[in-house]
Parts: structure tokens; sequence; C-alpha cells
């Protein structure tokens, strides 16, 4: 095995362990801690695939940012740990049980395409190759539409903040 | 050795160099901080260990290591532990991108003064600052005390504030070099430093970076998270013995890469302000710009501690969101408007 190949099964069964963390954890803190590890080794992930741009987007945005916010609210309500209920409903159990069935038919059918020896085209991620990419035609509208969206999420959480006050 | 295994070696070799300057440095700073600041206020400061005082952080470091360690009772005692590791891993993981001189000749090879010449370098600087808050909001919230804990959550809110500010600063310098990568941006003020310099050309953008990074690395007048007429000493209240000298640590790292930044960014990094005075003797001295550049910036860190009173918190972030990011805004649409019409 190459260095790149090792540290990607290190990375990769970070992500996985931690996401497992997060989800088994009952201390919702601790849960976002994982979760911030798991972006990170994600991050990594993406580098050693060789699109430097992603990675960093992925800390930036996602472990940077977004995560702050997650915590700054865990702390300012000063949550505890969550007891586990005692049962769970029929319905969120029939839930669970399909959409696990549906994780192992996509890792299965990942599997399958490796086998056949199949390749995603190559792409060139460098920062330059995504902006063009990005704000050419056939990305434009929708880059375009998501910033509006977000702009006018941003107004709405202005307009309901100042009327608290 | 085969070549991969002797880039493999450089790195590390390059790696140990720069830990072990920064972690002199580090020491060194605060002796000079203190020796500086006790001058501003017609002291004298540590003058006693060694010649000068000079032996005051070895005495320091010795006193850290034989305190005793606490460990509040109703600590979380995983996160207590990891959140000094985590502030101080994050404060070194930014001086890899950070370019320190030009490429220099070593036993017949070319090695570039710089652990990382990333092709996302500011990127990546700004993906590591957005890390560093972690270190201190667990640090605060770990050792379950409410002075802690506010220390963490004011840190919190004004390093995701600011931080805005911080990347936005940059944009225009990053425009006029188009690239990402740090080296390029140096490179991009080649020249007499009147006008090559960004301090120049994107004056605006460097009065947002300097007050946004000064927040950013909690030094007066936006020392809030460790305010201690009202906190005690903030989030590392609880912290004693080494673990609050990692956090003490991480804190001067963390200074010294925004000078290190600054200084690349805008102030032609290890280029000399004249061209003629880049080589002396035939010898290129671009490191020894960058120590003066850096160590400039330092000093005025240090001269702001000694000279202003800190910020009221609720100043602090509306002056963040209500002056800074507009400032930051209208720098790169001006400096868009200029390469589009203009260059």
């Amino acid at each position: 095995m190459t260095l790149d190949a090792i540290l990607f099964y290190v990375f990769a069964a970070v992500a996985v362990g931690s996401a497992l963390v997060v989800v088994g954890q009952r201390h919702p803190t601790y849960s976002a801690f994982a979760l911030i590890v798991t972006l990170c080794s994600l991050s990594a992930v993406f580098g050693l695939l060789g699109s430097p741009f992603i990675a960093v987007l992925q800390v930036v945005v996602y472990a940077g940012a977004i995560m702050v916010l997650f915590l700054f609210v865990l702390m300012l309500l000063s949550v505890q740990r969550e007891e586990r209920p005692a049962r769970r409903a029929w319905g969120v159990k029939a839930t669970a049980i399909g959409l696990g069935a549906v994780l192992v038919a996509q890792v299965g059918s990942v599997l399958a395409s490796a086998a056949r020896g199949t390749t995603a085209p190559g792409f060139n991620a460098s920062t330059g190759q995504v902006a063009r990419l990005l704000f050419s035609p056939a990305y434009l509208y929708v880059f375009e539409a998501t910033s509006i969206l977000i702009l006018a999420a941003l107004v709405g959480a202005v307009a309901l903040a100042k009327r608290e006050s | 050795m085969t070549p991969v295994q002797q880039e493999l070696l450089i790195a590390v070799v390059k790696v140990l160099v720069f830990f072990n300057v920064f972690l002199g440095l580090f020491s060194l700073m605060t002796y000079v901080e203190r020796r500086l600041l006790a001058f501003m206020q017609f002291r004298l400061g540590p003058n006693r260990t060694g010649p000068f005082g000079l032996l005051q952080p070895v005495a320091d470091g010795i006193k850290l290591f034989f305190k005793e360690e606490v460990m509040p009772e109703g600590a979380n005692k995983w996160l207590f532990v990891a959140a000094p590791a985590l502030a101080i891993v994050t404060a070194f993981l930014s001086i890899a991108v950070v370019p320190y001189g030009p490429t220099v000749h070593l036993f017949g090879r070319d090695i570039p003064l710089q652990i990382a010449d990333l092709d996302v370098g500011v990127l990546f600087l700004f993906a590591i600052s957005s890390l560093g808050v972690y270190g201190i909001v667990m640090a605060g919230w770990a050792a379950n005390n409410k002075y802690t804990l506010f220390g963490g959550l004011r840190s919190s809110a004004q390093m995701f504030s600011y931080e805005l500010a911080l990347g936005m600063s940059w944009v225009g310098a990053i425009m006029l070099a188009g690239s990402f990568r740090i080296s390029d941006i140096v490179t991009s003020q080649a020249g007499w430093f009147v006008p090559h310099w960004n301090f120049f050309r994107q004056a605006p953008g460097f009065l947002v970076y300097l007050v946004a990074a000064t927040a950013e690395v909690n030094r007066t007048p936006f020392d809030l998270p460790e305010a201690e007429t009202e906190l005690v000493a903030g989030f590392h209240t609880e912290y004693s013995s080494m673990r609050f000298a990692l956090l003490q640590m991480a804190e001067y790292v963390n200074m010294m890469t925004v000078a290190a930044v600054g200084a690349s960014l805008f102030f032609g990094g290890w280029l000399a302000p004249v061209p003629a005075l880049q080589t002396v003797f035939g010898h290129d001295i671009g490191l020894l710009w960058f120590l003066a550049k850096m160590g400039a910036g330092l000093f005025f860190f240090i001269w702001l501690r000694g000279t202003v009173p800190r910020f009221r918190y609720d100043q602090l972030m509306s002056f963040g969101w209500k002056v800074l990011v507009p400032l930051a805004t209208l720098n790169i649409l001006g400096t868009a408007a200029w390469i589009a019409f203009v260059k």
C-alpha cells in the first residue's frame, strides 16, 4: 500500500468511528465534538483524493462555522445527558430499519461497481477549475438560486430577531 | 534513499526546526512582553533572573512544571484534558503555510523556507483559525465553572463574528495576486514598497485585518474572553501547571502567526522594501526582512496592550458587524472594480 492509501484508510476509519459516536452518544455536547472530528477527517479524505479546495471548504464551512453555532446553542442551553427512552415507538423502529436497508444497498452498489473496475471520470479539482465549473452556464443558475435562498433566510432571521425585542 | 524518502526527511526536519523556533520565540515573547509593558508603565519588569532578567522564561517554565495539576471536582475529565492539546495543535498547524524566506540552496538542493506551499494556503489559514475557537470553548465548558463558561461563550461569539471580517480582509490581496497561494501573494508585491505592498494598495483591507486579527487572538483591547475584572481569568481560570502553560503558549503562537500572516499578505513577506536591499554581499537576506516585519507586528501588539483600555462587549459585537464587515465588503467591491476597469 502507498502512503496515500494508508492515510486514506486511517481517516476513513476515524470518520466512520466518530460518526458512530455522534449517533450513539447520549450527551449532545459530546455528539457535537464527535461530529467535528467526523467533518475534519472527511476533509482529510477529500484532500487525499486531490481536491484541496473542497477539503478546506469542508472545514471552513461545516467544522468551523456551523458547528461553532451548534456548540454555542448547546452551551447556552446547558444541556444535560439525555436519558434513553424505555421503549421506542413502532414507527421509529420501522423507519430506522428502512433507512438502514437503503444504506446497505448504497454501499453494496458502490462496492459492486468497484469490483467491476469502473471508476468515476477524473476531474482536476483545483480552486480555479472548481470556480470555472461553478460559474459556467451548467451551474450558474443553481449557484445564484442558492445564494438568493441563503439571503432570504438571512433576512428572515434578522426580521424574527427584531420582532422579539 | 529514494527521492520520496528524501522529500519526507526534508519535510520532517523543517517541521522540527520551525516548531522549535516558534517554541523559543514563545518563551522570548513572554519575557519581551512583560519587560516592554513594564517600561511603558514606568516599571522595570522582571530583571533579576540572569542578565537583564533574560532567564525569567526558563525560571517560569521550571516553576510551571513543578506546580500541581488541579482538576476541578465537577470537571469533564476528557474534555478538560483535550482542550489545551487542541488549542496548541491548531495554533501550531497554521505556521506551516507561511513562507518565511526565499528558496535556499542547501546540500545541492532547493529548499523553500516554508513547510507546505499549499495551493489553497490562505483558505487553509482561515480553516485552521476557525478551528482554533474549539480549544477555548472546550476549556471553558469542561471546567464546569460559570466564569470559565462565560469566557468560553464570549470568546466563541467574538471569534466567529470577527472571523468573517478577517477572511474578507484578505480577499482584496488574493484578487490582486490572482492566487490563494501565500508565496504568490508575497511575490505579487515585488518592487519598491510604495506602491507595491498591499499595505498601500489594500489600505482598507489592512485596517480591517489589523482590528479583526487583534480580536481573533484575544489581545487587548479585545481581550474580553479573559477580562480579569469580571471573569477572573476567563476560560483558563481552572487550569494550572503545564495545561495552563499550553493554553498560554497557544495564545502566543496565534499572535505570532497573525503577525507573520500580516507581514506576508500586506508587507511583502520576505521581500525587501527596496529591491536593492534584497541581497547583501550576494546573499539573499529575505529571512531577516521577514523576521523584522514580524517583530514589528509583535511589538505593535504589545504597544497596543500598553495603550488602550478594553472594549465593552456590546460595542465589540456591533463594531464587528456594523463597521468591519461593511468596510471589508466595500474594499472587495472597490478592488474588483479596479481590476475590471483600470488594470
